[in-house]
């Protein structure tokens, strides 16, 4: 048997506080499509960027071929037919399409750029990926669906064997989706292998041959073809069954704390919200990427406030024109990026934990130091924030002890609505419990709970209720019993009218039984 | 602490080089002068600190320098203004430069950089116009007043040595810096904010009443200066008063610790820091008679501390990420 195509023994990688790879495998096989999952944090990106040169691994090995490839740069790693598809796509958009195709091995003449032939091969990948647009369109005036093929395409042009694709679908409708993976159908009948990454199971099962599980940079499990379901899939990802790792409770019923109509997003203001939260509430707010779920929260908070309709905190209405005002009626905002709004990286843990209730502690503009102290001694028992002591800088912190220090940041300000944006994004698995835990705990303390997430498993896990959003406008509202992949992403892809949503609550996708112990 | 300790362990080697190579170094005068003109430098210094720690930067401090040591004796000599209407007056001017710089900055979304250059051209072409170029000074008149920057406190037991007045001006300053910086909220705001403005801004501080405060503190503080220094020299020559004076304190306030990305800042750093900067001036002179060459070395100096200070930092992250491996 001839060796496999790709393959990588046993790499780990270290970062400043986090081991993300801590001794992977993963093999493919010719014209193969082997999807890889897991959780965030679960060491997805570090794998795809190690294979595809961006970064080097600290141990392990990789071959092609059978012939061992140390893979130091993307350069070596092209040449050796591995090409990578960012989540973001890197495109020239003010260049068109035979240029980005081309970009760096422009065909040449005379020393200049040959035109002609530089159209004429760029129309031939076009073909290739079934792209009807002339090589000659500016790439920004395609569509994003359209401008993923374009990478496609460049990446076939480099004569890759293996395409990594990093969550291709995560800004795609509901069609582009089903183009993107007739064309892949298409690479594997050539004989390319693909390595999809998503956190889509519907997708995996529609199109992977093996499905590779990675868990807290480790290998959890490997499923062939006849043994992918969602359940499989679930259980290898988070080590258990969903109802043992969401520490969900349905909450009671009582007032309603966070009321919010005919709202407008400076991002959509075309789109006016209306929608509720009680007291003890979990609610999830799920979409796309750039359905405006971030928007949403970042003008309940006044960062971008909003530009129409009315909001009110515990009855009373507050103008959130500033998150200062925002705070002092009682909301607290967990940002989607930790590292840029979250945390100050480069303040100890103490100072992080104490920022936001500087102003409340002070005595005639003087720090209460003794209070401060307290303070961030209380958090980090109470929330096992997990550090040497607090003076350390929260930089050299792991991501799950990060997003604790800005959870502690506003629990000293007794929340009554906390706005959480991805809250566990990057952070390994046993962190991760323990911010649903703590969210858990909040929510039976009586905090008003809104969050977003694009981890379906979280959202299915976590919420009492769900609102989906797709392009502005929240398209359904799901109750915990009506909850369900295929409800939601009928939702966020905006294939689901907003009539059919009531109608999406007779027929009630049942959730998957393990949801439902 | 680690570079402040190291910073003035580079002072006093620098110090004790000196007394050994010239016996002009350790005499009473020099010592003296060394003070009044370090005390003089520190305090704006102290100003430039306070936009540094905001990631930001002033490079208008030494043409305020020149607007109001040289508008100070224009006003009361030429326009015979009263002694307490003069003084408001420049104060004034002094806040109202750095409450515009701060709204430029944080309402138009204006670089730093660009504002204040465009301070540091304007208020230098502003004195050199209403002066008409020439120069302007006290002449005979408000030794009283001078006393401020000339005057000397003597210290029992010591002869031929006594503490310049500035100094103790220098003191007051600090001390206020200090605490604002260290002991009140709104120097933990500038210090948050100047890591990690947007982290500053969800936590619900106002950033830009902040930024548009350190801006008038480090102008103020250059309009003190400035009638400092034109009350030291007593007349002040409009076309090049306070000259290249941003970059001393600038410089110093590096070299003090602060890191022109934000977030840190020592107001004792800066102090230590324009000493530094100034027995390299001093010494310079004194052990090689060649004045001109006195910015080569203060630049060297301060470039070398710079690059032993990234250095040092990434020795320890690496020494950092090897431990987190081996555990």
């Amino acid at each position: 048997m001839s060796p496999a195509l790709l393959e990588a023994c046993t790499l780990t990688k270290s970062f400043p506080g986090v081991r993300a790879l801590k001794g992977v495998s993963l093999t493919v096989d010719r014209g193969e499509v082997v999807a890889v999952i897991g959780e965030n944090g679960a060491g997805k990106s570090t794998l795809m960027k190690i294979l595809a040169g961006v970064q080097t691994a600290d141990t392990g090995e990789i071959r092609i071929d059978g012939v061992p490839a140390p893979l130091r740069s993307v350069e070596e790693a092209l040449g050796l037919g591995i090409a990578l598809i960012h989540q973001e796509l890197n495109l020239a958009q003010n260049l068109d399409v035979a240029a980005n195709l081309f970009l760096g091995r422009e065909p040449r003449r005379w020393g200049l750029i040959d035109s002609a032939r530089l159209q004429r091969e760029a129309g031939q990948f076009l073909q290739a990926v079934g792209l009807d647009v002339a090589p000659d369109t500016r790439v920004g005036s395609l569509a994003i669906g359209q401008q993923q093929l374009v990478e496609i395409a460049k990446a076939l042009s480099t004569q890759a064997r293996v395409l990594i694709m990093d969550e291709p679908t995560s800004s795609l409708s509901a069609g582009e989706a089903e183009n993107l993976f007739r064309v892949i159908d298409d690479l594997r009948a050539r004989g390319v292998s693909i390595v999809y990454i998503s956190h889509r199971l519907g997708e995996v099962t529609r199109l992977a041959d093996r499905v590779v599980v990675l868990r807290d940079g480790e290998n959890s499990g490997e499923l062939a073809r006849h043994e992918i379901s969602h359940a499989a899939m679930v259980r290898l990802m988070v080590g258990r069954d969903l109802s043992q790792f969401y520490p969900h409770q349905p909450h009671g019923r009582s007032e309603t704390v966070l009321e919010v109509d005919g709202f407008r997003t400076p991002a959509h203001p075309t789109h006016p919200l209306t929608f509720q939260i009680r007291a003890g509430e979990m609610v999830g707010l799920a979409g796309l990427v750039g359905a405006g779920r971030t928007e949403v929260l970042l003008a309940l908070f006044g960062v971008q406030p909003a530009v129409g309709g009315t909001l009110h905190v515990g009855g009373k209405p507050l103008k959130a024109q500033k998150p200062a005002e925002a705070i002092a009626a009682g909301l607290a905002l967990v940002p989607e990026d930790r590292k840029r709004e979250g945390v100050v990286l480069g303040m100890p843990v103490r100072e992080n934990v104490s920022l936001a209730s500087l102003r409340q502690d002070q005595r005639h503009g003087f720090r209460d130091a003794a209070r401060e102290e307290a303070l961030s001694a209380e958090m980090m028992q109470s929330l096992r924030i997990k550090t040497p002591n607090d003076r350390q800088v929260v930089q050299f912190l792991s991501g799950g002890n990060q997003q604790k220090v800005v959870i502690g940041k506003w629990l000293a300000l007794k929340p009554k609505v906390l706005l959480l944006d991805e809250p566990t994004r990057g952070i390994d698995i046993g962190a991760k419990q323990e911010i649903y835990r703590l969210m858990e705990e909040l929510a039976a303390q009586g905090v008003a709970i809104l969050f977003a997430s694009s981890e379906m498993e979280e959202i299915l896990g976590m919420s009492d209720r769900v609102l989906v959003m797709h392009e502005g406008r929240i398209t359904g509202e799901l109750a915990r019993h009506q909850l369900s992949e295929e409800a939601i992403m009928h939702l966020a892809t905006g294939t689901a009218s907003t009539a059919s949503t009531a109608s999406s609550a007779h027929s009630a996708h049942p959730a998957s039984p393990d949801l439902h112990p | 602490m680690k570079k402040l300790l190291g910073i003035f362990g580079l002072l006093l080697a620098v110090c004790l080089f000196a007394t050994w190579a010239s016996e002009s170094f350790r005499s009473g005068y020099n010592i003296e002068n060394l003070i009044r003109r370090t005390a003089l430098f520190g305090v704006i210094g102290i100003g430039v600190t306070f936009v540094i720690v905001t990631g930001g930067i002033d490079l208008s401090i030494g043409s305020v320098i020149c607007l109001v040591g040289c508008g100070l004796p224009w006003l009361l000599t030429v326009q015979h203004w009263s002694l307490p209407a003069a003084l408001a007056a420049v104060i004034a001017v002094s806040v109202g430069i750095g409450l515009a710089h701060g709204l430029l900055i944080t309402r138009l979304r204006l670089q730093p950089f660009i504002v204040t250059l465009c301070g540091l051209m304007l208020y230098r072409g502003v004195t050199r116009g209403f002066t008409a170029d020439q120069t302007v000074g006290f002449a005979d008149g408000y030794k009283g007043l001078r006393v401020l920057a000339t005057g000397k406190i003597p210290v029992p037991g010591i002869q031929g040595f006594e503490i310049p007045a500035p100094w103790a001006v220098l003191v007051v300053v600090a001390l206020a810096a200090a605490v604002f910086l260290n002991r009140t909220i709104y120097g933990r705001y500038l210090l948050a904010l100047g890591n990690n403005e947007n982290a500053a801004r969800y936590s619900g501080i106002n950033t830009s009443r902040m930024i548009v405060l350190a801006y008038v503190l480090c102008s103020t503080l250059a309009g003190l200066g400035g009638v400092l220094f034109v009350l030291d020299v007593n007349s002040a020559q409009p076309v090049d008063f306070g000259n290249f004076y941003e970059l001393y304190a600038i410089a110093a306030a590096v070299l003090g610790g602060c890191s022109l990305r934000g977030g840190e800042g020592s107001i004792l750093g800066v102090i230590i820091g324009t000493a530094l900067i100034l027995v390299l001036r001093n010494v310079v002179t004194l052990v090689t008679n060649h004045s001109n060459i006195e910015f080569a070395i203060i630049g060297a100096v301060i470039l070398a501390g710079v690059i032993a200070d990234e250095l040092v930092k990434r020795y320890a992250i690496r020494r950092r990420a090897a431990r987190e491996l081996a555990q």
